[in-house]
């Protein structure tokens, strides 16, 4: 860009070329990036696109019984049908938005319940650090997948119950993390510059700390994804998660399942669904901390 | 030290016992209720709180409980009204055999892949290692056990895809049975096992004293053995443990696909029937195996680390 372009005469270039920029970086970026990681990308695009746009792509209603039982593989039903006559790609295609929206809002949950009181933890390093820190510590002793059939045989299998038991557990790790990684900032000066200044707690979560850890924090929402979404897809492959008649990953493998003793590998579709997109977000992730690399090596 | 940390675990032990038994106090309503349905009169629910014992208050019942839980007696099923000790002492056998096989096979396989990989650093097999391993960390086990089912039992017809087993079945029968479940854990644990494993051995690499001996013109394998691996021993005994406590977890999916008698499966049949006590004695053991094997492991990486064995 020549000086005399990027005079005060022509404002709009002036508004617009530092947005095109960031953009053109990111893009620049994604090229470079390793095979892997563009997987990652693509993948995660795709199963938005299907997840946004499910009633558009599908042929049939998600609970619609439109055909013969356990139909094979043909033109009217292109995966064939399950034990109820319903197509399984109508479903499979309903599963994208059902399973990775639960798992989804589940994340989003965790990370505001255990990203809010880990900064408060980390801010206020007193009682509240100490009994928080002491919960987290014993809710973390008991396996997560065996608290959470307890709870549920508690609370009842709904999928509100579902997501607020999950997101509770999996916040004890957000917060761990979120902690650990303010503390590192809450010892700096200009943060205790903030705190001199009497600044409000709001401004010195958003303003001082969390542009700091952000980028643990996103990688830390990708692995808390992965491992949300392997949890729900388990237990409704128990039949204690989502439950029937809504499409769901899980459950779909354990209701076609005795399709498997004859060969057939419709039923793993969904496993495979399953799989893909938590490769995809790891792969992501992998490249993303290895770029950031302010964390180790593996975990 | 030791004894500081065993007696945490102890307390920990202690609360989660309490938590699982509190649990169930928050119940709408109480067993008795759920047991007779909406229908019941007040005098039979109050009769089958007495035959429960569900009217003494709460903590002489919790007192109670853990009393009856050290002599072995978990109380009665609710479903089918039989002895829960003696339920769960054939399947908690069957499920430890099977985690046991997995274990054998996985630990040092891990450990061996894992050096290797740390030995050829950004290799060609390092790269395809750890895109392999983070794709079997990324897959359900459900799908893993169904790939091997469709490819050895369905197609091959080597192993069986049911892992049936009784009080009858012979050893070797017992272990062609839980093939397939158990490479399905394996294969579960293996990649966690094999990422952890190498991220530690790096970590040692970049010391000083491994540049010293790289210098002093040692061979590449010598340095890892002779050098690394004894400080490695604490970080790795600590990753076999938490992946064992993974493991404890893992077979509750695996004993459902291969319709194994073990204890994740009654785990989970309890759980589907409500049926109280049954769940509480099984998660209670669940939650002891995984306090248990987590306390090992900080012990060990204690006793192996002489710098916090006698600190300042």
């Amino acid at each position: 860009m020549t000086p005399d372009q990027a005079t005060p005469a022509n404002p709009t270039i002036d508004r617009v070329a530092p947005r095109r920029s960031r953009m053109k970086n990111m893009f620049r970026e994604i090229l470079k990036a390793p095979i892997t990681a563009k997987f990652g990308i693509l993948v995660i695009l795709i199963y938005g696109f299907v997840a946004i746009f499910t009633p558009m792509l599908t042929p049939y209603g998600e609970t619609e019984i439109v055909g013969p039982e356990f139909d094979v593989w043909g033109d009217t039903f292109i995966l064939g049908t399950d034990g109820l006559g319903r197509d399984m790609l109508t479903r499979l295609l309903f599963g994208a938005r059902n399973t990775v929206g639960i798992a989804f809002l589940t994340t989003v949950l965790a990370f505001l319940i255990g990203g809010l009181t880990g900064l408060f933890a980390a801010i206020y390093s007193g009682w509240f650090d100490q009994i928080a820190s002491r919960i987290v510590d014993v809710l973390m002793a008991i396996p997560q997948l065996i608290f959470a059939l307890m709870l549920l045989t508690i609370f009842g299998t709904s999928i509100p119950t579902l997501i607020i038991v999950i997101a509770t557990l999996d916040a004890t790790r957000v917060f761990r993390v979120t902690r650990a990684v303010s503390l590192n900032v809450v010892v700096l000066d200009y943060f205790e510059a903030a705190r001199l200044r009497g600044e409000h707690i709001f401004w010195l979560c958003i303003r001082e700390i969390l542009p700091n850890i952000t980028a643990p924090l996103l990688a830390e929402f990708g692995l808390r994804f992965c491992f949300v979404f392997l949890m729900i897809a388990a237990l409704s492959f128990l039949g204690l998660g989502v439950q029937p008649p809504t499409a769901d990953w899980g459950s779909m493998v354990r209701e076609n399942a005795v399709l498997i003793t004859y060969g057939d590998i419709t039923p793993i579709l969904p496993a495979i669904a399953i799989a893909v997109l938590t490769l995809g977000v790891n792969f992501l992730v992998d490249w993303f901390l290895h770029k950031s690399s302010g964390l180790k090596d593996g975990h | 030290m030791v004894l500081q940390r065993f007696g945490l675990g102890l307390l920990t032990l202690f609360v989660v016992s309490m938590i699982i038994f509190v649990g169930v106090e928050f119940l709408p309503g109480d067993i008795a209720e759920a047991l007779l349905g909406q229908g019941a009169s007040p005098e039979s629910v109050a009769a089958l709180r007495h035959k429960l014992g569900l009217d003494v208050p709460a903590h002489t019942r919790y007192i109670d409980w853990w009393l009856n839980v050290l002599q072995g007696d978990f109380g009665t099923s609710l479903a089918n009204g039989r002895d829960i000790a003696e339920l769960i002492k054939v399947r908690l056998a069957n499920t430890l055999f099977l985690a046991l096989v997995a274990a054998s096979v996985s630990v040092p396989l891990a450990i061996i892949f894992g050096i290797l990989a740390a030995l050829y650093r950004n290799s060609l097999y390092d790269r395809s290692v750890n895109v392999l391993t983070l794709g079997a960390v990324s897959a359900p086990e459900f799908l893993v056990a169904y790939i091997l089912i469709l490819y050895f039992s369905v197609t091959l017809g080597w192993f069986p895809s049911l892992s049936n087993v009784d009080a009858n079945t012979t050893f070797f029968e017992r272990l062609h049975r839980v093939a397939l479940p158990a490479v399905t854990l394996t294969g579960v644990i293996l990649a966690y096992m094999m990422r952890m494993v190498r991220a530690s051995i790096i970590n040692l690499l970049a010391s000083a004293y491994i540049e010293m001996a790289h210098l002093k013109g040692m061979s590449k394998l010598r340095v890892i053995v002779k050098h690394a691996l004894p400080n490695a021993w604490a970080p790795i005994s600590n990753i076999i443990a938490i992946s064992l406590a993974y493991l404890v977890v893992g077979v509750v999916v695996v004993e459902v696909v291969f319709i194994y008698p073990g204890l994740g499966q009654l785990m989970v049949d309890s759980v589907s029937n409500r049926d109280i006590p049954v769940v509480q004695a099984c998660s209670m053991i669940f939650a002891g195996t995984y306090i248990l094997l987590n306390l090992t492991a900080d012990i060990v990486s204690i006793c192996t680390n002489p710098r916090l064995l006698h600190p300042k």
